[in-house]
Formats: C-alpha cells, structure tokens, sequence
C-alpha cells in the first residue's frame, strides 16, 4: 500500500530515484536542483542507494558521465537547472542520438541574464530540440509519479530514448506537500530492471558515435525524428497503467473544463493549478473559460492539443520564455502553427507571463481571459504581449 | 608502498621479442601517410590487449577510425564530442562498478581508456580531465600530442611548442609563430597525485607499450602523454615522422620519464644530447626561426631538462634507464 507524507517534493524525487534502483548518479549542483542530488548523496552515503554518485566538476561532465554509464549498461539518473542544461546541452544532443535511456529531472530556472535563479521555462525550451522526451509536472505527486513513468517509456526497446521530467524551480522544487509514496513492490510490478539493448562490451563489440558523413546524416535524424514520434503509445500505455497501479490517470494535455468554453487559457508546469483557481471564480460570474494544461511536450500532443482547442472561439496560451525578436513564445507559435491547416480554428494569443519568478495571480488569468477576447474584435496583428511589465 | 609500486611488483615487460600480436585496432583505418599518432594509439592498444573499452574525443584518431558504416576498432568504442573523453570514461567506468557490485555483470578486469589529442587535453578537455583525475576513477587517459589542432586544420594549441608555425600562430613581422611555452599536461596530471603518469612516444614503441600495460594494470587513474609528430601539420616528410619522433627525445625536446607514486623517473637519460637543430630542420614549420631563435629554444630545452632532472633528484635515487633500445 502506498503512504501518504508531508515532504518536500525534491526530497520525494530522490525518493522515487532509489526506489527505480538506479545505478549512476552523476550531478553537479545548480539551485534550484540541489536538494535533489544532496539527498541523493546522503541515501547513497547511507547505503539506502546502491549506486555510484560521480560528484563531477559541471554539467557538461554530468551528461558526459551519464552517456558513459548508460552505455556501459547502467540505469541513470541526472538532474540540472537553466544554466546547467546551457552548459550540457551540446551533449544533451548527443544522448538522444546514442539512444541511450538517461532520465533527467530539470528544476526550470530562467536563463541568465540577468542572473536569476528563479523560475520559468528557459531550460525546457533549451532542450527543446534535442531530441529527447520531455514531459512537464504540475504538482509534486505528479513529479514523483513521473520519475517511474520516465524510466519505463526511456527504457522500452521500442523506445530507447532519454527523457527530461520537468518542474517549476522552488514553486514545485522546494514546497512541502502531500505526496503518496508508492509501496516497493508496486515499483517492481511497474518498472522492471533494467534490460540493455546493447551495451559496451569487449566480448561483443560495437562501436558508438560513429562519424555521419552527409550520405547518411539526413537519416540518422530521421531516425531520430521517427523514434521520437513513435515513443507516444508507449508513453500513453505508461500513464494508464500506472493508473491502473495507483488510480493516478495522466494525459498528454490535462483539460479542465474545456467542452463547453468558448475562452481556453493554455498553460504548462506548476502555473496551471493558479489558472484553474481564476477559472472557478470566472464560471462562477458566468464566464465559459477553460485551462489546458500541456503535460506533454515532447513529442508534442498534436491531437490532444486540436481535440482540446478546437471548439473554442479564444485561445490564450500563456508562454514562460520569450524568443526575442520572433513571434511570442514557442508554445503559442507551434500551437497556432498546428492549427493553420485546421478547417476551423480559433483566434489564438500568446502572453509571455511570469519569466524569472514573476508571479502569475489570478488577477492576471482573468485579464488574459478577458483581453483575448477584446484582442480578437480588435483586428489588431499583435501576436503576443509581455504581461505584468512594471512601468 | 604506493598504489602504483605495489601493483607493479610483479609487472611482466614486453621486450622487441616479445611483443603482442594482438591488433584490437585494426589496419584500413583512413590514417593519413607517416601518421605516427595512429602507429602509437596502434602500439597502445596492442599494449592493452582487446579486454578495454575505449572513449574517443573528437578528433583525427576519432573520424579516421570511424566513418560509418565502416570503423576500425574491433574492441568496444565510444565517442561523444571532443572535450569531454575523460569524463565518458569516468562515466563507463562507475556504471561497469556499480553494475559489477549489483551483480549483473561479471568482473572481468576490462580496462577503461580515454584517448584525446593535445587540443582536446591541453585545452578544450583540461577540465574534464582534471575532474576525472581527481575523483580517482580507475581508467587510464592517453593524450597523442601533435602539438596542434590537426583535425580542422593546423590550428595552434596550447600544447603546441615556442615558434611553431601553425595557421592561427603565423610568423610575420609581429610574429615569431607561437609565441608561447608549450603547456606541460603530464606535470600537470602529476600534480593530481595520481599514481601513474608517463611520457612516451612511438619511436621507442617498447617503452610505450610497457607505458600503456602499466596505465592500464594500475588501478585508480593513470595519465600517458604520448609525443606523435604529424607530417600533414608540422610540413615533415612522411618517412621521416619517426625519426622526428626520435630525434625529440635525443635532443631533450621531448624527455621520457614515468611518475610512479610520486617518484620522477628517467627512462631515457639523454647524456650527450644532439642540439635542437637537428630535430628542427626537418619540419618546415620552424622554417622561419633564425638562429637566434633556435639559441632561444635551447635554451628553453636545456632548462627545462634541467627542471626535470632536478624533480627526478628530489622524488628518487635517479634514473632508471632504458635498456631495450
């Protein structure tokens, strides 16, 4: 059976990465991501973990190590934040093309600069592209419940593909919460030991990171692009089955109160339990407004996302990250390009909210909730607004 | 006793007739003509035998060995980018020790190797290396120094020597080349306390190979600083790449010693060393030094050696000598 406590939602990460029965750990810290690995050392320290912990000397080399040892035929854990996944990420590129199962936790903090070690989506959108799953929380419980979930969908043969579970920096990192921590045998029902599709091996050797000359580039990525798309059914039966396990049902895009809207605010992370709270006090002045929340980002829930929006009249999607000089945030330009071949579509607008810790309040829904509706009568071209900006 | 002394008490030497027949890097590689990088990286891996996994940096030994779908490695094999080969292995390493400890696999003293070039150890790697060195895992790192960025095309590194010609450290009328000390890695992988680091290179392929066997039969890290002249970069000849290789070492360009636990050892002692001269004749990126600069470098050589000779008489009774060649 499985137990409900109070802790910090960090410490239940590390909790759920020694119940996995990882192998290597490799980490260097970065706040908000400390706790993280600090209580990973201690369980490890404590012979609670068996596993190595590599105390590496950056990012780059955690995921240099991580790559090492996942080859080597080890499960591996690794966590970062913004400026870690900065450094790293030249080999985060490299981990996905390996095919190499690694799962990462990112505490999302916004890049420097200015330096700031609060949240928002920078690192998620750094990561982007790289060719690994990437799935976003928005609660503790779910953060916990993803690290399983992660290693079963990274490690299934059809899959075999590294896998990012992200959560707001301190806002979901570091609060105190009731979490149900899973029983150990349900654990081992759910995810197995680890079984390598190949490894390094003197007795059977391969040879890993070969040289991709322009005859066969094109197709490597390809088949990179293939392996990411047909990782969805698997991260599906993943989630219902961990249903079936817990009663925890989860989806790539999480609705509330979407079939009958005609205004839907999309969200992704922590902000949208705030954005759910400002839709009750709006249904409850007569206002037909619903949240979608993206919980999957990677590989992006196209049909979910269009069976979610489409028979809405507005749509704002709110963006934590801004690409300077383009047009609005990455997850309002992918979903506003996913709908342009749509028969019918709705008026969409992106609100860049809440960038390096600024709060997102439900003051601030309502009036985004309002002003896509008095934008789209507006025959304005505007595409997107930076909300909250002191004068 | 130290780490690297006990775990030598008993070492087996190879000798000119008893070599390893071995070759778990196999010939058809796209080396280029005279390469002596390859011939040493052939040397240690005969050296090591074919129970080693090896992580590649980005480099020439890297695209040369790998085009897919061809590769010439008939051991394990992985490359990740250029900087970061040491922490790779470092990372193949902890997971082949926790994995053994757990039980799913059998310990079978496979041996984990690094292998980068001066760019990718000197600069770009240094840290990485430096990290991998201190947390003491057991892997051995070779660095095959040719003195510059061959790979993408001659660039200067900070491995490259005082005067050298390379496309970023032209000569000119500001200029004399490289303007600056070639960076000494091996000290500086010495300075980790590690117990094993040595000089070698494939012009005395003996005292490599017993180089490389001890790297790799020592437990904890161990550094190899392999001199490897590259005809394509230094305007050499390719028949005479060896002879080049030979000739830093005769002339105290490049002296051979091992760090065992601590002690400098000799294992050449250059007693009447040739001048600089001859070594640097025949590589036309020295071409434009004038004699006064090729007085400079000597001097340079000559205390450096002496530097050396004088951490050799600090940290033991002397040299020990090679006797093979």
């Amino acid at each position: 059976m499985s137990e409900r406590v109070g802790i910090e939602v960090s410490i239940a990460l590390a909790e759920a990465v020694k119940q996995a029965n990882v192998d290597v750990v490799a980490a260097y810290p970065i706040t908000p991501q400390t706790h993280i690995v600090e209580h990973l050392s201690e369980l490890v320290a404590d012979g609670e973990l068996d596993a190595e912990f590599i105390p590496v000397e950056s990012e780059h080399s955690a995921m240099s190590c991580s790559i090492g040892a996942a080859a080597a035929g080890a499960r591996v854990f690794t966590a970062t934040s913004s400026q870690g996944m900065a450094l790293m990420v030249e080999i985060v590129f490299i981990a996905s093309s390996l095919r190499l199962p690694i799962v990462m936790a990112m505490a999302n903090r916004a890049m420097s600069g200015p330096i700031s070690i609060w949240n928002d989506h920078s690192d998620i959108m750094l990561a982007r592209d790289t060719g690994w799953i990437q799935t976003v929380a928005e609660n503790g419980q779910e953060m916990y419940d993803s690290l399983f979930h992660a290693y079963r969908v990274a490690e299934d043969h059809g899959v075999l593909l590294p896998m990012i579970i992200n959560m707001d920096g301190f806002t979901v990192s570091h609060v105190i919460e009731p979490i149900e921590i899973l029983d150990q045998k349900d654990v081992d029902k759910y995810l197995k030991p680890y079984d390598w599709a190949q490894r390094l091996d003197p007795k059977n050797p391969i040879t890993m990171g070969p040289v991709g000359m322009p005859e066969v580039y094109t197709e490597a990525r390809m088949a990179l692009e293939e392996a990411v798309k047909a990782s969805k059914p698997t991260i599906l039966k993943g989630w219902k089955e961990f249903g079936d396990l817990t009663g925890r049902y989860y989806n790539p895009v999480e609705t509330y109160l979407t079939e009958d809207a005609d205004t839907i605010l999309v969200t992704m992370g922590s902000i949208g339990e705030t954005a759910m709270t400002a839709v009750d006090g709006m249904r409850a002045k007569g206002h037909k407004v619903g949240v979608a929340r993206i919980r999957l980002y990677r590989p992006f829930p196209n049909e979910e996302v269009v069976a979610a929006l489409k028979n809405a009249k507005y749509v704002g999607v709110v963006d934590r990250y801004l690409s300077f000089g383009g047009n609005g945030g990455p997850l309002a330009t992918e979903i506003r390009s996913l709908f342009y071949n749509q028969s019918s579509r709705p008026f969409i607008f992106n609100f860049i909210a809440g960038l390096g810790g600024r709060d997102v309040t439900v003051e601030n829904f309502e009036e985004m909730a309002s002003d896509v509706k008095s934008l789209a009568s507006s025959n304005s071209s505007e595409l997107y607004q930076i909300i909250n900006v002191r004068e | 006793m130290g780490t690297a002394t006990a775990a030598l008490k008993d070492f087996q030497k190879y000798s000119m007739k008893k070599l390893p027949r071995v070759e778990p890097l196999a010939p058809g590689h796209r080396a280029c003509q005279g390469c002596t990088e390859v011939l040493a990286l052939r040397q240690v891996m005969k050296a090591i035998g074919d129970n080693v996994i090896v992580c590649s940096a980005t480099g020439c030994m890297e695209i040369i060995t790998s085009p897919w779908p061809q590769t010439a490695w008939r051991t394990p094999w992985l490359h990740v980018a250029f900087e970061n080969a040491a922490a790779v292995a470092s990372g193949v390493e902890s997971g082949y020790k926790a994995l053994i400890r757990k039980g799913r696999i059998k310990d079978e003293n496979t041996v984990f190797m690094a292998v980068a070039g001066d760019g990718g150890t000197a600069d770009i790697g240094l840290q990485a290396l430096s990290g991998a060195l201190e947390r003491g895992h057991n892997f051995l790192y070779v660095c095959l120094d040719n003195e510059a960025y061959m790979n993408t095309g001659i660039q200067r590194s900070s491995s490259t020597p005082y005067g050298a010609m390379t496309t970023t450290s032209p000569p000119g009328k500001q200029s004399i080349g490289q303007a600056t000390l070639k960076k000494d890695v091996a000290a500086i992988a010495a300075a980790h306390n590690i117990p094993y680091v040595a000089t070698a290179c494939p012009a005395y392929p003996v005292d490599l190979m017993n180089k490389a066997k001890k790297a790799a039969t020592i437990p904890g890290p161990a550094y190899l600083h392999v001199f490897s002249p590259c005809c394509t970069g230094w305007r050499l000849a390719p028949e005479r790449s060896v002879e080049a290789a030979r000739l830093a070492v005769e002339t105290r360009v490049f002296p051979l010693y091992e760090v065992i636990d601590g002690n400098w050892i000799l294992s050449k002692d250059v007693k009447s060393p040739k001048p600089v001269q001859e070594y640097l004749q025949h590589q036309r990126r020295f071409r434009h030094l004038t004699e006064d600069d090729i007085k400079t470098i000597q001097e340079q050589v000559d205390a450096k050696y002496e530097r050396l000779l004088q951490r050799i008489g600090q940290t033991s009774s002397g040299a020990e000598g090679s006797s093979e060649e």
